[in-house]
């Protein structure tokens, strides 16, 4: 059974008098284990999902499951201590008024786990086992560098003993060399939790290294799902081609300099029919009329994609 | 304090504090104010002097050894006075603040962190009541009769309903500049990733506002709040002059202030015991609140 499935999820905020569609139509599952990592460009909606999931935004319409049921009361309570959330800036991340004993044991806290002399041992221990200095407890976030935040950060969502963490762009704002120790231990905290990650990053890079299976969003609807080396050796979405030409290689010549032209259309007036087929090269008269459909993608039926000629 | 174990955030903010030394220095200042002022009663009857008895035959007396700070006007023991008035201000001063600051705190944290609606109906109230005159408003306080409100008549002429009047008045004008303080500081800090990450735990708006919003704005607040202790005892004294607040025969330091001005040329000291003490206060309260600033902000170092 999945451990969190979004079913046709669509969120809208107000803006002035009209409304801005962030999320359209959304479906997605996140097995037990498994890392999903999200991918687009900035203002697709990946955060968006990442909040709906995490419980801090409300969808507009659609439902969420969380271990196959419904998210009332009570399946709401047991999600806020199942799935935790890391966010990018590892700098307004952390309460500076916050000594880091009591940033990590805070989970515990609100969800009333424990004395409070054993949440006092539960945060040594996931400080200790995030790689953070023995001597780290009663000191302040601003006394760390970025890495060592975003190891609290770690420490902090890990503390209710999670099985979904969900991963806001969490190496973005880190040096290259630290953005490895921090997806290394994020790798390792997997092995040895049976953690799943909900992983939101534009770098395919990144994806490349962690993910299990990956999902493509533009505009806030769902371009491509599939597994990792599916989507990486064969995509079949050209808006995923187009991301994959972007990457930066080494050892790669530009081949073709044209990938995607143009900028990401106004969330608040898309397009009509497929929402890429202002950028797309494959464009043809039905794209602008009629929206595809996620379907698997000939001969490989765990990798769909949302397009009209779909490779 | 580099150890392995966690010391609570309580205990971290007063280590911190007592390292700020003219904030621990204000501490020790206020609090033998406060104990010059709760000695009034021991030291009247040490004295055998009566500190609401006039005795118009020893007027101005010089300091003596029944008089160690001499008379006033009306030949009272000005020493006795003064801790009694002392009594009165200092608590003026707390209480008037204290409920003052809660007012402002609850409307300002509770306008910011929700938002919307009942954001615009706090914060339209809160200035109306900034553009409310002032000097006629306490005077219509002042004036209000406390029997037509169903006290008793005995209560409302005693020295208590006094007091009462003048805290409630200060603190019901006094709070609008703290809630703007706190409205202002709440919406930026409830956008913040670690409220969002409590609120992902489950935490509810109780928590994130006395675990994250309070300890946040507290740095500003302090200050403010510090700023108006001061202005509150000198305010009492302004109502005292009116007529409204604590009246004689009851000294505060307020009133003994303003009795002394048509004073100041024959006897200057009975304006200056009081206003060295105001001033003392002041001050003090002022630097607690450095002390306390440096305690709760663990990026200011020194």
């Amino acid at each position: 059974m999945s451990l969190v499935a979004l079913d046709n999820i669509r969120v809208q905020f107000p803006a002035g008098r009209r409304t801005l569609t962030a999320i359209d139509g959304v479906s997605l599952d996140i097995g037990p284990g498994e890392t999903l990592a999200l991918a687009g460009e900035s203002g697709s909606g990946k955060s968006t999902i990442g909040n709906v999931v995490a419980g801090l935004q409300r969808p507009t319409a659609g439902t969420m499951r969380f271990r196959g049921k419904p998210m009332d009361k009570a399946t709401t309570r047991a999600a806020q201590r199942a799935i935790q959330i890391i966010f990018q800036d590892p700098f307004g991340a952390l309460d500076p008024r916050m000594p880091v004993s009591s940033i990590i044991a805070e989970p515990l806290l609100i969800q009333r786990i424990g004395t409070a002399s054993e949440r006092a041992d539960r945060a040594a221990d996931l400080a200790e086992q995030v790689g953070l200095p023995r001597d780290s407890l009663n000191r302040y976030p601003h006394e760390f560098s970025g890495g060592q935040r975003q190891r609290i950060a770690i420490a902090r969502a890990l503390a209710p003993d999670p099985a979904l963490v969900v991963a806001d762009e969490p190496l973005s704002a880190l040096d290259v060399s630290i953005q490895s120790q921090i997806l290394n231990l994020l790798g390792a905290l997997q092995q040895a939790r049976g953690l799943a990650y909900l992983f939101i990053s534009h770098d395919l890079a990144v994806v490349n290294h962690l993910a299990d299976r990956v999902a493509v969003l533009y505009l806030g609807r769902l371009m491509e799902v599939a597994p990792r080396a599916d989507l990486f050796a064969t995509p079949s979405h050209p808006y995923t081609v187009a991301l994959l030409e972007a990457m930066p290689r080494i050892g790669r010549r530009h081949r073709r300099a044209a990938p995607i032209g143009g900028e990401m259309p106004s969330p608040l007036d898309p397009p009509s029919g497929c929402v890429f087929h202002t950028r797309c090269p494959k464009v043809r008269e039905i794209c602008r009329v009629e929206a595809p459909v996620l379907e698997p993608a000939p001969g490989r039926p765990g990798q769909r994609s949302a397009c009209h000629f779909k490779e | 304090m580099r150890t392995d174990r966690a010391v609570s955030p309580w205990q971290l903010r007063w280590r911190r504090f007592c390292r700020h030394r003219t904030g621990m220095g204000s501490l020790v200042v206020l609090l033998l104010l406060v104990l010059f002022v709760a000695s009034a009663a021991p030291v009247a009857w040490w004295l055998s002097v009566d500190p609401y008895e006039t005795d118009l035959l020893s007027q101005y007396a010089p300091p003596s050894a029944a008089h160690p700070l001499g008379t006033d006007d009306a030949g009272r023991d000005e020493l006795v006075r003064l801790m009694l008035g002392g009594q009165i201000s200092l608590l003026v001063g707390v209480l008037a603040t204290a409920v003052g600051s809660v007012i402002g705190l609850t409307i300002g944290v509770i306008a910011g962190y929700f938002g919307r609606r009942l954001d615009a109906v706090l914060m339209r109230f809160t200035d109306g009541m900034i553009a409310l005159p002032l000097l006629p408003l306490l005077i219509v306080l002042g004036a209000l009769d406390l029997t037509k409100l169903g006290f008793s008549a005995e209560f409302a002429h005693s020295a208590a309903a006094g007091f009462w009047r003048v805290v409630i008045i200060v603190a019901l004008v006094d709070w609008t500049g703290i809630a703007r303080l706190t409205r202002a500081a709440t919406l930026s800090l409830k956008e913040r990733d670690y409220v969002r990450s409590a609120r992902a735990s489950g935490g509810q708006a109780a928590y994130i506002m006395t675990a994250h919003i309070l300890p946040n704005v507290a740095t500003p607040l302090i200050v403010a709040v510090t700023l108006t202790v001061g202005r509150v005892i000198l305010f009492e004294s302004v109502l005292s002059f009116l007529g409204f607040g604590i009246v004689a025969p009851t000294p505060s330091w307020g009133n003994m202030l303003n009795n002394a001005q048509e004073l100041v040329t024959t006897a200057p000291a009975l304006a200056i015991y009081p206003g060295l003490l105001i001033f003392i206060t002041v001050i003090a309260v002022n630097f607690l609140g450095d002390g306390l600033q440096h305690a709760f902000d663990p990026r200011s170092e020194r």
